[in-house]
């Protein structure tokens, strides 16, 4: 278990540090201006303004720079677009909501894309097994900016409980995350019904079953764990996926979420949020990782003691 | 983590079975305004921001001079200032301001406060990133001031100086406008076409060449320069801009420069000196010296002088660059011009002098004012606050206000306007807004340097197809670049006839199609743009038979590559400042800000600052007038349509009436129930 | 995302496909037995049909999905071309069809790109483990948590101005028709753009079937017998996965589209007026209030093809899978 960690911690370290790097360079590459607006900038203020964010030394000096302000002062900097907010501020105050999202559209995905997938391998090449991933792929073939605006036509207007955006209720995420949750549904539906399928086709399976042990038994008691490892491999990138990447529901839904940052942060050559967004991204990815792998040790006693 | 997330969806469930209310209602009966404002602020100090949406926010917070009329667009009513008279020919403004008025934390807004904040606002210190400082133009060497016009400040404003302004300024102290040497990095003198040639013309006698890549470098080598390339070089630059090592070159041989014929050797040794004395001293600042137009008599007497004859000003007043900032807070939290370090603007720290101040600010999320209860008209102010969402989407803005989210939104996509029409025909309001959508030429480049390509690019858009069909949204067919208003005549010449179109094109030698170079046609990559683009595209293949490829980049990019010329022809849109034809005209000077287009003529520069001395309001809307004619005579923007505000208001906000800037006092709004 | 995810479900088939003749008979017998996933291919063929030879036909007999027409606006179904036009007066049916050219073009575009890059570098780190393995695969790990939007900007600023080169010469020198090489020429930035970060996964997928692979007795056997590295690699074990990396790939064709589709949403697709499903539905969506068909045709031929890949995807999976064979 420690060495998992161990090695989990190690790993995320070397992919942030690459992720950065990368990432440092590949924006300064983005062609565009961070303070251009619908004003023009005299060159002389153009210049104060590289000057005052670092951005007139040579990129090398750049880069050690980061790393240095992170390292010694925990400082990501100053965003550029929207000027004199701190980086980390914005993230602290964008993470909540973002991981408050991620969380139910996971849980929901889970409650909805497991069942199915189970019922799916059940009743393997039968109509209920088309019937279950028909629904779990419904999620994904119907892209989220059509469902989104679908969902606050049909559902959000009639009801009045429901609002059509904003994140001013606690009603509010309801919305949003069970757009999201489709997309993890259709995966987890996927990913449960092969690893059923696999586990199912066991001679341990076949055994209970010739006994007589009964279905339902066998599902929760045998198959279940075993059959949900590929899905909960999975858990881990897809919740550090739906938090930064959920810009088009984040757009659709009015979410203060950390999604529109990485977009507006792209497209706009704010330098300093894209690279201060991509290191915590890096550094969640590893710690969701690690959730799956620990996670796995626990559904499986095999990986416990190797 | 899983029975937490339970039980927070069964409390969700809960509150959600308990609050039936629409945000509408609940806002009703605390007495706030719910608006639409198209995206998050990037700022809320005022000379720092330069958008609509921004300025939506400012103007609620703080108040200048004079304060828009609810009902009309062109008259003002009190704001700080009490009264104000003007001399006869408008140039010098006495502003009395009301002792009432008071920032919202009591200290009394005073006649230093608005002289700090023009200081403030035309800082020249490079460090200072003020976009709008034009906006303080008006004032009497506000310009000189803020560009650090050295020998204006040091020599001309000196009663005791030997030779006056007047004179003085005839010779070469700004440098020549037409011959940037930072144009030409990169070229050599024979690639130099006739138009560029001709900027060099005065300087060369027939036949002689220079060394441009000498000239047009970083770190010019003044010592490796012939006698022509150094006269270029100061001229290029003019006294203002040179240096301490440059200016003392010049002193030894004046001559290298242009100088007014009146001033003689010695006046100029004695201008060079004042000014290298001024570099040796490190650079001080001159507000002292440079005598800006604005005085505060006493602590509420405000004294404003203009550059010149301007009968309009307390209209630009209302203009968020104009309005006061609380010289006490700024600083406490940093020097005068202390930029986006500052944290004055923080929730924490910042005070206003408007009938609201800042509550709450969510990045992406709201951001809500409250009542100033030190506001000087507090018993005229109805509202209790504003709350403005950042609706980037809208699409959702239109549908929120259909569930009755918002009081009012930014506007409405022109997408949904014909079910706004039909379900909401009472809420819907379509009204007249001073701002042009045209395209930018890149006039430097072939083929559109040639203006009947241009004019025929220009006459082969279908304005009124574009307007009634895709748009909707009551937009008129723009003629010229200024939106009709006032006593203002445009000349309007442009109207769609794809005949002349043709006749044009073929006449300037591209008859054939096929030899027309590839032109692109940058824009945004809203989906607005992008239809209109593609209608656009349509038209002139149709018309012209020309196809004309589009090029859709982020907004930023799309910026950049303006400001570098790196394109051929450009969706833009212009919003008047004030309601004057000059905030549409000026623009357009030679190598302006947001020009952009590299066109520029000396008649229509005669003619703007002709009609900048003219008192005489219908002689100088005339003037005006024919500066426009002489625009679009070259066409060096293609205009396509005259804006209009779209959006969508609830039956029971009060006091929102059509005004042609959109600037619309939040003071007086009221929601009746 | 959702590729990491497939990898570790592939992972354990990558053994499976050792012996190849009697496999393939074998595996079409059992994707018979899918009806879904039969249904899937029917309608793949179908949609193949539909866009890259009625289409074209279309296109030669004048049927122009450019073409303007702004006095009918929103015709509807049968008042003019087939399913009326869009909100700029365009034959929407044209579109649809032309838009599914673009789009499916770009996902079995990127999808090949995506299985020799992937395959090619996952097969080496795999087979050479090691430190070096390691360290190319951490490389993956790294720019597979890069934001994809940073990737396909730059690769599109990269590739652009050669692109514009290259349709130009064959424009001028070789007199191309313009229209098709300058519709066909912008996709391929987008297209390299996908696949430059598509890759990533393909690679991780690959690198652990042949790690395992070149664990097997086969493999220390030829090793034993002195065959050169290149010969074990590109003989032995590359041939071996081919299973999963066939089922992988039509896996990925509709994720592609869908990331076609999302890009178009932020703006970054294909050059206007031409158009790809994804921003036909997304330009549609704007129109959900006023003008149901202009997003419901895009969107039910998108759905439809990203339910046929997937299921065929599926189905070939389960039937190159040998353990649910024993069901």
């Amino acid at each position: 278990m420690l060495k998992t960690i161990f090695s989990r911690v190690t790993q995320t370290i070397v992919v942030v540090f690459l992720l950065v790097t990368f990432v440092f360079f590949a924006v300064r590459a983005i062609p565009g201006n961070p303070f251009a607006s619908e004003k023009a900038l005299a060159p002389e203020e153009q210049a104060a303004l590289e000057r005052q964010y670092g951005l007139d030394k040579p990129i090398s000096i750049q880069y050690f720079n980061y790393w240095k302000n992170i390292l010694t002062e925990g400082d990501f900097g100053y965003s550029l677009a929207m000027k004199g907010r701190k980086v980390s501020t914005i993230i602290s105050e964008s993470f909540p909501v973002s991981l408050k999202l991620g969380v139910l559209s996971l849980i929901l995905g889970m409650g909805l894309g497991i069942p199915l997938g189970i019922l799916a391998a059940l009743f393997h090449n039968r109509w209920q097994d088309y019937a279950a991933m028909v629904i779990a792929m419904a999620g994904i073939c119907i892209v989220a900016f059509v469902l989104g605006p679908i969902f606050q036509l049909s559902i959000a207007r009639p009801l009045s409980v429901l609002n059509v955006a904003g994140w001013s209720r606690p009603a509010d995420i309801i919305l949003p995350s069970v757009t999201l949750c489709f997309g993890v549904a259709a995966y987890l539906a996927r990913l449960t019904r092969g690893g059923m399928l696999d586990v199912l086709s066991q001679d341990y399976i076949r055994t209970a079953r010739a006994k007589g042990v009964p279905t339902l038994q066998i599902i929760t008691k045998h198959a279940l764990r075993p059959a949900l490892m590929p899905a909960v491999t999975f858990l881990g990138p897809a919740f550090a996926g739906i938090i930064t990447g959920s810009f088009v529901v984040e757009n659709i839904f009015l979410v203060p979420g950390m999604g529109k940052h990485f977009v507006l942060g792209i497209t706009s050559n704010d330098y300093n949020l894209v690279l201060g967004l991509v290191l915590f991204y890096g550094i969640l990815m590893g710690i969701a990782n690690l959730l799956s792998d620990l996670a796995l040790i626990f559904m499986d006693p095999k990986l416990r003691n190797p | 983590m899983f029975r937490n997330a339970i039980i927070t969806i069964l409390t969700c469930l809960t509150f959600v079975s308990c609050e039936r209310r629409s945000d509408v209602q609940i806002a009703n009966e605390e007495n706030i305004l719910i608006v639409g404002n198209s995206g998050e602020p990037k700022g809320l100090d005022p000379h720092l921001v330069s958008g609509v949406l921004e300025s939506n926010i400012i103007r609620a917070l703080f108040e200048g001079l004079c304060v828009e009329d609810p009902d009309k667009d062109s008259s003002s009513l009190p704001g700080v200032a009490k009264t104000w008279t003007a001399n006869e020919d408008s140039t010098e403004w006495i502003f009395e301001l009301n002792p009432e008025a008071k920032w919202s934390d009591g200290v009394p807004v005073t006649a230093n406060d608005f002289v700090f904040s023009y200081r403030r606002l035309l800082s020249p210190d490079p460090d200072w990133p003020a976009e709008y400082a034009e906006m303080l133009y008006f004032l009497k060497n506000g310009e000189a001031y803020h560009r650090s016009h050295f020998g204006n400040i040091l020599c001309g404003n000196d009663p005791d100086f030997p030779v006056k302004w007047k004179i003085l300024k005839e010779s070469n102290f700004k440098g020549d406008p037409k011959l940037k040497l930072s144009n030409f990095v990169g070229k050599t003198f024979s690639d130099l076409d006739e138009r560029d040639l001709k900027k060099f013309a005065s300087y060369l006698s027939e036949g002689q060449q220079v060394d441009l890549t000498q000239l047009s470098a970083t770190k010019v080598e003044i010592e490796k320069l012939t006698e022509v390339e150094k006269r270029i070089f100061f001229n290029s630059k003019g006294i203002d801009n040179l240096n301490k090592s440059d200016l003392k070159l010049l002193k030894q041989n004046t001559s290298i420069l242009n100088w007014s014929d009146q001033v003689p050797e010695e006046v100029r040794q004695l201008v060079l000196d004042r000014i290298i004395k001024h570099h040796e001293a490190g650079k001080p600042n001159l507000w002292d010296k440079a005598e800006v137009g604005v005085t505060a008599l006493d602590d509420f007497t405000l004294k404003i002088n203009l550059r010149g004859p301007i009968p309009f000003l307390p209209e630009i007043t209302k203009h968020y660059t104009w309005y006061p900032v609380p010289k006490h807070v700024i600083l406490k939290h940093g020097k005068i011009n202390t930029a986006y370090q500052s944290p004055w603007t923080r929730v924490e720290n910042i005070v206003s002098n408007g009938a609201f101040k800042l509550k709450t600010w969510r990045t992406n999320h709201f951001l809500e004012i409250e009542r100033n209860n030190y506001y000087w008209d507090r018993d005229n102010v109805h509202l209790n606050g504003v709350r403005y969402l950042p609706i980037k989407n809208y699409y959702t803005e239109t549908r929120m206000f259909g569930d009755e989210q918002l009081h009012l939104t930014y506007t409405v996509p022109s997408e949904l306007i014909p079910m706004a029409k039909e379900k909401y025909p009472a809420q819907l309001r379509q009204e007249p807004y001073v701002g042009v959508r045209f395209l930018r030429v890149n006039n430097r480049k072939e083929p559109l340097n040639d203006p009947k390509v241009r004019r025929a690019f220009a006459l082969s858009i279908d304005q009124k197809s574009i307007c009634e069909e895709i748009l909707q949204g009551g937009q008129t067919p723009a003629s010229g670049i200024v939106p009709p208003f006032g006593n203002y005549k445009p000349p309007g010449v442009i109207h769609f006839d794809p005949e002349k179109a043709k006749i044009l094109l073929a006449e300037s030698g591209y008859e054939s199609t096929s030899s027309f170079p590839e032109i692109s046609l940058l824009t945004t990559n809203s989906d607005s743009g992008l239809r209109e683009a593609e209608a656009l595209q349509a038209m002139w293949q149709k018309h012209l038979g020309i196809k004309v490829r589009i090029m859709q980049r982020e907004w930023t990019t799309y910026l950049q590559k303006q400001y570098d010329a790196d394109y051929d022809i450009c969706v833009a849109g212009w919003i008047g400042d004030y309601l004057d034809p000059t905030t549409f005209l000026e623009m357009w000077i030679t190598d302006g800000g947001n020009n952009n287009t590299g066109w520029g003529s000396n008649e229509f520069e005669d003619l703007l600052n002709k009609a900048e001395n003219t008192t005489d309001v219908a002689t100088r809307m005339e003037i005006l007038s024919q500066a426009e004619q002489t625009i679009l005579n070259d066409t060096p923007v293609l205009p396509i349509y005259w804006y209009t505000t779209n959006y969508l208001i609830r039956p029971e906000v009060k006091g929102w009436n059509p005004l042609l800037l959109n600037n619309h006092p939040f003071k007086s709004v009221k929601i009746e129930k | 995302m959702a590729m990491t995810s497939l990898a570790q479900n592939i992972k354990g088939e990558a053994l499976a496909t050792e012996k190849g003749t009697s496999l393939w008979a074998d595996a079409y017998i059992r994707l018979k037995k899918n009806k879904l996933a039969m249904l899937g291919g029917v309608v793949v063929i179908l949609i193949l049909i539909l866009c890259f030879i009625i289409a074209p036909i279309l296109a030669a007999s004048g049927m122009n999905a450019n073409e303007q027409d702004l006095t009918n606006r929103f015709a509807g179904v049968g008042e003019k071309g087939v399913l009326g036009t869009d909100q700029l007066g365009r034959d929407l049916f044209m579109r649809v069809l032309e838009g599914g050219q673009i789009s499916l073009l770009v996902a079995i575009m990127a999808t090949c790109m995506t299985v020799t890059i992937g395959v090619i570098y996952g097969g080496i780190a795999g087979y050479i483990g090691g430190t070096l393995g390691n360290t190319m695969m951490r490389i993956v790990d790294g720019l597979l948590a890069m934001p994809f939007l940073i990737i396909v900007i730059l690769f599109r600023e990269i590739i652009t101005p050669y692109i514009d080169t290259l349709a130009k010469f064959l424009i001028d020198d070789w007199g191309w028709n313009d229209n098709t090489v300058l519709r066909f020429a912008n996709l391929i930035p987008l297209t390299i753009a996908i696949a430059g970060f598509g890759w990533l996964s393909m690679g991780r997928i690959v690198r652990s079937a042949a790690a395992s692979l070149s664990k097997q007795e086969f493999v220390e056997a030829a090793r034993s017998l002195g065959i050169s590295h290149r010969r074990i690699l590109f003989r032995h074990i590359l041939p071996n996965m081919l299973g999963p990396v066939i089922i992988y790939a039509t896996l990925t064709i509709p994720s592609f589209i869908l990331y076609e589709a999302t890009l178009s949403y932020i703006g970054l697709g294909i050059e206007p007026p031409n158009s790809s499903w994804g921003k036909l539905i997304q330009e549609g969506a704007n129109y959900l209030e006023t003008n149901l068909t202009v997003l419901a045709v895009p969107a039910i031929m998108f759905s439809l093809t990203l339910f046929a890949f997937n299921f065929l995807g599926d189905g070939l999976r389960d039937a190159l899978d040998p353990k649910a064979s024993k069901d």
